[in-house]
């Protein structure tokens, strides 16, 4: 394919008559565009006319150049351009195509498809046979040559699978190929150490092309328990920052898989791995059945999760159980009770239960135990028991470990113990220290109530420092810890009940047992237990981290599932043994990702390709809209433009530029807003209430002008989502169930107009009925609209608030209803009585809203002709009634604009009284 | 019979076609002007009642109207309104440059000025004058049967000349006589019958029907314009640059015409196409009434 840069032409003999462009120039100079032909009577007074200038009779430059422009892009469209054109004209064999088809694949094997589909259509427009292998198929690896059509229908069957290929098999495959053929290799692009075989072999035969997506792959570890919290680890191939999302998913309470919980994890940049710690409520723990990174479709980024999650198997020993029916002097009491919510209990003989193989053994008080047993003990300690002991009279008063360190106490005591705070001591009681940061129980909140009367001292050795994993503010241990192979003995130096300490009764002691029980080792079976099981799939995931029944799959061996990497035989997945559920991950804990590294002579090309454009239809398109520009330039040169129909076409611009001027509007309202004191009123939208509302507040208007010192100029209708309200005092607000929900634009106006001193009388107009619950429409629709309102908090007028005394003295508040509860912002709760006056002092400002339903608007409200719009109550007690409405709403605007003012009066007597002096 | 009756009868239907709505559209268009009583309003030949008036000397004893002398000292004589009948000469210009109409909805200049004569012919028929045009195909008649003469010959002229040239010699003296043209050719032949139509104490009006594109001009670029006969045409590379030019000669025309007009005595206005007939129809009647 010829070619200039990017630019490839299918058939650049076309190009050719881009040489005519030139003399097409002289051409189009030489013939003037062709003149209109008018029947026009009046021509004999046009007789003897010249024009003052000729212009026309030349094309001019301009449309010259268009028109070149236009046929330049009719020869090279035709011509054939393509950008980036894929020069394949490389190989000329066979062409076989290899898939690794991982469970890595899975995450953009459609496109992996998309390019197997592109290479076979070319491959057999070249007329080449091909094969497809995927690495992991379940057949045996074969390869048949065939045409590309044949395969092309194969290829929709083609499925990644949950495992890696098998190594022998892919070399023997590879080895065995014969013929000569080039290879191309859709890697998944992760390191395999068995690759070199196969790329020897492949490369004998041909030309080897590794196609790798350079997109990111990232996997999802097994969650590991570190000291009683999750830690989730992520891998990756590349290495620069970015961040994902892990989600645990589980039933939640109802049955409904869900997301239980997220984790953010944050890949820095050079590093390949990240971990994040995960802290779940273990009955929330005890629900997750998956980890999986969000947003990813791989089975390497799904981690099920198995019964190493679920509840811990704790036995209960005490030393002490002769004082039956005292149960809350029981040294166990506290213990079962912290534990029993989070964990299995087991009951039994210190034989029976070392049979049962639990997760942690708690011996409170117990001083020694037989010499058969603690061996039994000591080895279940090393394989990862959790020993828990705490102390108590007997073990103060024994001798174990006194001179020599038991086996099975992590530190040496001093005979005795001691005794601080006693009425019999000295000192205080201790409190605990804060936990340092290798402590287990670093992080948790120490109530101040919890101090230590009694305790089993420590003896100060050299190695005792590193095992206090808790100690006293005075430095003494309180826990202390020893690992013992695999697992570890604690000791608590104080007793489980609350004889000598108030730890058991605290929430400490319950998050220290958590913290302390379930950081046990995750039971992990090794090798020797799971030989000679057999464990039954009954969930697998597939290579795109979909959970499938696992209803035809053969059971596996204990020794499979040994084995590091899940295989053709092994799906990863959940498997039920005898006893317990085990899950098989793709990623186990020590399962390494690395990138791929190719040998240098094979070529390693990006999945996507740099794709071929087809440039012609865009130069044709290109072409069709100049020569279309060129009509009308022509037209318009030539004067055709001009005439009858011109009309139109003139009109139809002007309809288009013609755009409603709104902002012209604004200015003005804004100066009528701001040359007077101007009461407004938000528009509902009901024709009616906005009636009813511009009416009472003219009304309010004409009484502040008759009777005081305001004069406000006529009210204005406010929409929220337009105009500027920094114009107004006051705004008068009412409810309707239906009006419409203003934008986040308008919420914000309006919670800067209630920063700033604005004031809204909001207005449910339902005489209150509903007590302010969300009983009644207007109520629920207030609720809703006041949400996002920064409103602060409420109370109903207080007899001595300040708007019952800004000009009237009131003491209600009615409108057209007669309700008593009118709320404004509630006083501080420091706010002080001032002496000697009814009053007190009031927050400084204004309250930003009241809030109320009885409809003043309609009490206000007066027609034009100056006659009150709606009757209020009966007879003279309901012009009553009317009057104290229209002084509530004097006090209301009094108190908008006098702010403090008036409630500052209470000192004037002061004043006066200093003044005289 | 060389012709048979089919073919005759479509002839004739083709012929008869625009008469039809010709003389609809005149009787339509003179239905808007209502006429007054039509008399000379002053004593003379007529039959109807005009005034008494007392025997003054030289008024001959058989003139005296009796009956009502007999009702007082004084003779009277009846007379009559003078219901003498004018001869009023129509020239429509029949020249191809009145074809012309710029847009489909406008009627061409031709058809304004028929429907215009035609309508003016019905009212002074109807008010009993004698109409007629000014070539020698119709003189003045009275009667129902001279409006269809007029209408068959108004809808069956046709000229092949550009520019038509009103011919004056049919006219007899102390004539009222109406010119509709648009007047956009030669003017001599117009300065010419009007001469000779003042010679003979003929008075009128004369009526230019434009195009509103001929007031306008919204040419430009480059341009042919050719007479609607292709006998006269000009070429011009830039017609806007014209325009003011153009409109200047319209208006001169029109100034020259308005002054050979009052110089013979004569109205002059100019109706376009684009504004109601009406309008022009009782410009027509009243100028015809002031002569």
């Amino acid at each position: 394919m010829f070619s200039i840069g990017p630019v490839g032409f299918a058939a650049p003999w076309l190009l050719l008559p881009l040489i005519g462009l030139p003399i097409l120039w002289l051409i189009l100079r030489a013939v003037p565009p062709a003149p209109v032909r008018r029947m026009f009577p009046g021509v004999a007074l046009l007789l003897g006319l010249k024009e003052e200038e000729s212009q026309a009779d030349k094309t001019p430059l301009w449309l010259l150049l268009l028109r070149i422009l236009a046929v330049a892009a009719v020869i090279i469209g035709f011509a054939g351009p393509v950008l980036n054109p894929q020069n394949n004209d490389g190989g000329r064999g066979p062409l076989l195509v290899v898939m690794d088809g991982t469970w890595a694949d899975a995450r953009d094997w459609s496109k992996r498809i998309e390019r197997v589909e592109g290479l076979l259509t070319e491959a057999s427009r070249q007329g080449r046979t091909v094969a497809v292998t995927v690495l992991t198929d379940t057949a045996p690896l074969e390869t048949q040559f065939q045409s590309g059509d044949g395969w092309l229908s194969r290829l929709p069957n083609l499925q990644p699978k949950a495992w890696q290929p098998d190594s022998d098999a892919v070399s023997t495959w590879a080895s065995e190929l014969g013929g000569s053929f080039d290879t191309i290799w859709l890697s998944d692009g992760v390191a395999r150490a068995d690759r070199a075989v196969a790329i020897q072999a492949l490369q004998s035969r041909g030309d080897l092309t590794v196609l790798q997506s350079p997109s990111t792959l990232m996997t999802l570890s097994p969650p590991v328990f570190v000291d009683g919290v999750l830690e989730l680890t992520a891998k990756r191939l590349n290495t620069t920052a970015s961040v994902a999302v892990i989600e645990a998913h589980g039933l939640d309470p109802a049955g409904t898989e869900r997301v239980l919980a997220t984790a953010n994890l944050a890949f820095e940049d050079g590093s390949a791995d990240a971990a994040v710690q995960l802290s779940l409520p273990p009955e929330l723990r005890n629900r997750v059945t998956r980890f999986a990174l969000q947003g990813v479709r791989s089975a390497g980024a799904v981690s099920l999760a198995d019964d190493s999650l679920k509840r811990r198997e704790i036995a209960l020993f005490a030393g002490r159980e002769d004082r039956e029916g005292l149960e809350l002097l029981s040294p166990l009491h506290y213990l079962s009770q912290a534990l029993a919510l989070n964990a299995d209990l087991i009951d039994g003989s210190f034989g029976d239960i070392l049979l049962a193989n639990p997760d942690v053994i708690v011996l409170a008080d117990v001083a020694k135990v037989g010499q058969s047993e603690e061996q039994a003990l000591l080895d279940w300690v090393a394989e990862g028991g959790l020993l828990l002991r705490f102390a108590g009279p007997r073990l103060a008063a024994s001798d174990v470990s006194r001179s020599v360190e038991d086996p099975l106490m992590p530190v040496r005591l001093r005979s005795g113990g001691r005794s601080v705070g006693g009425a019999m001591s000295w000192g205080e009681p201790k409190a605990l220290a804060d936990f340092a940061e290798d402590s287990p129980f670093f992080g948790l909140g120490i109530p101040q109530d919890v101090t230590v009367s009694a305790q089993v001292m420590a003896q100060p050795d050299p190695n005792l420092s590193e095992r206090v994993i808790a100690s006293l503010a005075d430095g003494t241990p309180l826990v202390t810890r020893k690992r013992l192979d695999q697992g570890q003995v604690v000791l608590v130096h104080v007793t489980a009940n609350a004889e000598w300490s108030s730890l058991p009764l605290s929430g400490l002691f319950v998050q220290m047992l958590d913290r302390l029980a379930v950081s046990t080792k995750p039971a992990q079976l090794d090798e020797a237990d799971l030989a000679g099981t057999r464990w039954t799939p009954v969930q697998v995931l597939d290579a795109y981290g979909i959970i499938v029944p696992a209803d035809a799959l053969a059971g596996v061996t204990g020794e499979m599932i040994a084995e590091t990497e899940v295989a053709a035989g092994l799906n990863p997945g959940l498997y039920e043994g005898e006893d317990r559920r085990l899950a098989v991950n793709v990623m186990r804990a020590d399962t390494p990702l690395y990138p791929a590294v190719w040998p240098a002579s094979v070529t390693v090309q990006p999945i996507e390709g740099v794709s071929e454009t087809a440039l012609k239809g865009w130069l044709l398109l290109a072409a069709l809209a100049l020569f279309a520009i060129d009509c009308v330039a022509s037209l318009a040169v030539g004067g055709r433009l001009r005439g009858p129909r011109a009309a139109v076409v003139s009109l139809a611009a002007l309809l288009l530029l013609s755009v409603p001027n709104h902002s012209q509007a604004q200015d003005l309202s804004a100066l009528d807003a701001t040359s007077e004191v101007v009461l407004a009123h938000i528009i509902t939208g009901n024709a009616q209430i906005d009636r009813v509302a511009a009416a009472g507040l003219v009304g309010l208007s004409d009484t502040l002008f008759r009777r005081t010192s305001i004069e406000p100029a006529n009210p204005i209708a406010i929409d929220l989502e337009q105009d500027e309200l920094s114009f107004f005092p006051f705004l008068y607000w009412p409810i309707t169930p239906d009006q419409r929900t203003p934008s986040a634009g308008a919420y914000e106006k309006l919670n800067r107009y209630l920063r700033t001193g604005g004031m809204i009388l909001f207005d449910t107009r339902d005489a209150d009925t509903a007590r302010f619950g969300a009983s009644s429409p207007n109520g629920r629709k207030l609720q809703a609209l006041a949400a996002p309102l920064d409103i602060p908090a409420l109370e109903p007028i207080p007899t001595d608030h300040v708007l019952t005394r800004t000009f009237y003295l009131l003491q209600d508040f009615p409108g057209r209803y007669l309700s008593r509860d009118v709320w404004v912002e509630a006083a501080p709760a420091d706010a002080e009585q001032a002496d000697g006056m009814p009053f007190r002092n009031l927050n400084d400002g204004v309250t930003p809203v009241v809030i109320g339903g009885n409809d003043w608007a309609a009490a206000w409200a007066v027609e034009e002709n100056g006659n009150r719009m709606f009757p209020v109550g009966r007879g003279y007690s309901g012009e009553r009634q009317r009057e104290i409405a229209l002084r509530f709403g004097v006090n209301l605007i009094m108190h908008v604009l006098t702010g403090n003012y008036k409630s500052d009066q209470v000192h004037v007597p002061a004043l006066l009284d200093r003044l005289g002096q | 019979m060389s012709i048979t009756s089919p073919t005759l009868r479509r002839s004739a239907e083709e012929l008869a076609a625009p008469y039809p709505s010709l003389m609809a559209g005149a009787q339509k268009l003179a239905n808007t002007v209502m006429m007054g009583t039509h008399g000379r309003r002053r004593a003379g030949s007529g039959e109807e009642f005009w005034q008494y008036r007392p025997v003054s000397d030289g008024d001959e004893a058989r003139m005296i109207d009796w009956r009502r002398s007999a009702r007082g000292d004084t003779n009277f004589i009846r007379q009559t309104e003078w219901q003498i009948a004018q001869s009023v000469f129509l020239w429509v210009d029949d020249a191809a440059s009145m074809e012309f109409s710029s847009d489909k909805t406008l009627t061409s200049k031709a058809m304004r000025a028929r429907t215009m004569a035609l309508a003016l012919s019905i009212l002074l028929l109807k008010g009993g004058e004698r109409v007629g045009l000014t070539d020698a195909k119709a003189p003045p008649k009275t009667g129902q049967l001279q409006l269809m003469r007029l209408a068959q010959i108004l809808s069956d002229m046709k000229s092949d000349n550009d520019f038509g040239a009103p011919s004056a010699g049919g006219m007899t003296p102390n004539a009222h006589a109406v010119f509709i043209s648009d007047f956009l050719g030669d003017l001599t032949p117009v300065a010419d019958a009007l001469g000779r139509a003042a010679d003979r104490g003929v008075r009128g009006a004369l009526m230019q029907v434009l195009d509103p594109q001929e007031e306008t001009f919204p040419f430009d670029g480059r341009t042919i314009f050719e007479s609607m006969g292709r006998s006269v045409t000009h070429e011009t590379q830039k017609a806007g640059d014209l325009r003011d030019r153009y409109l200047e000669k319209l208006a001169t025309r029109k100034a020259e015409l308005a002054q050979l007009a009052a110089a013979a005595g004569w109205q002059f206005t100019t109706h376009h196409t684009d504004s109601a007939a009406s309008a022009g129809l009782l410009w027509l009647y009243t100028a015809l009434e002031r002569g």
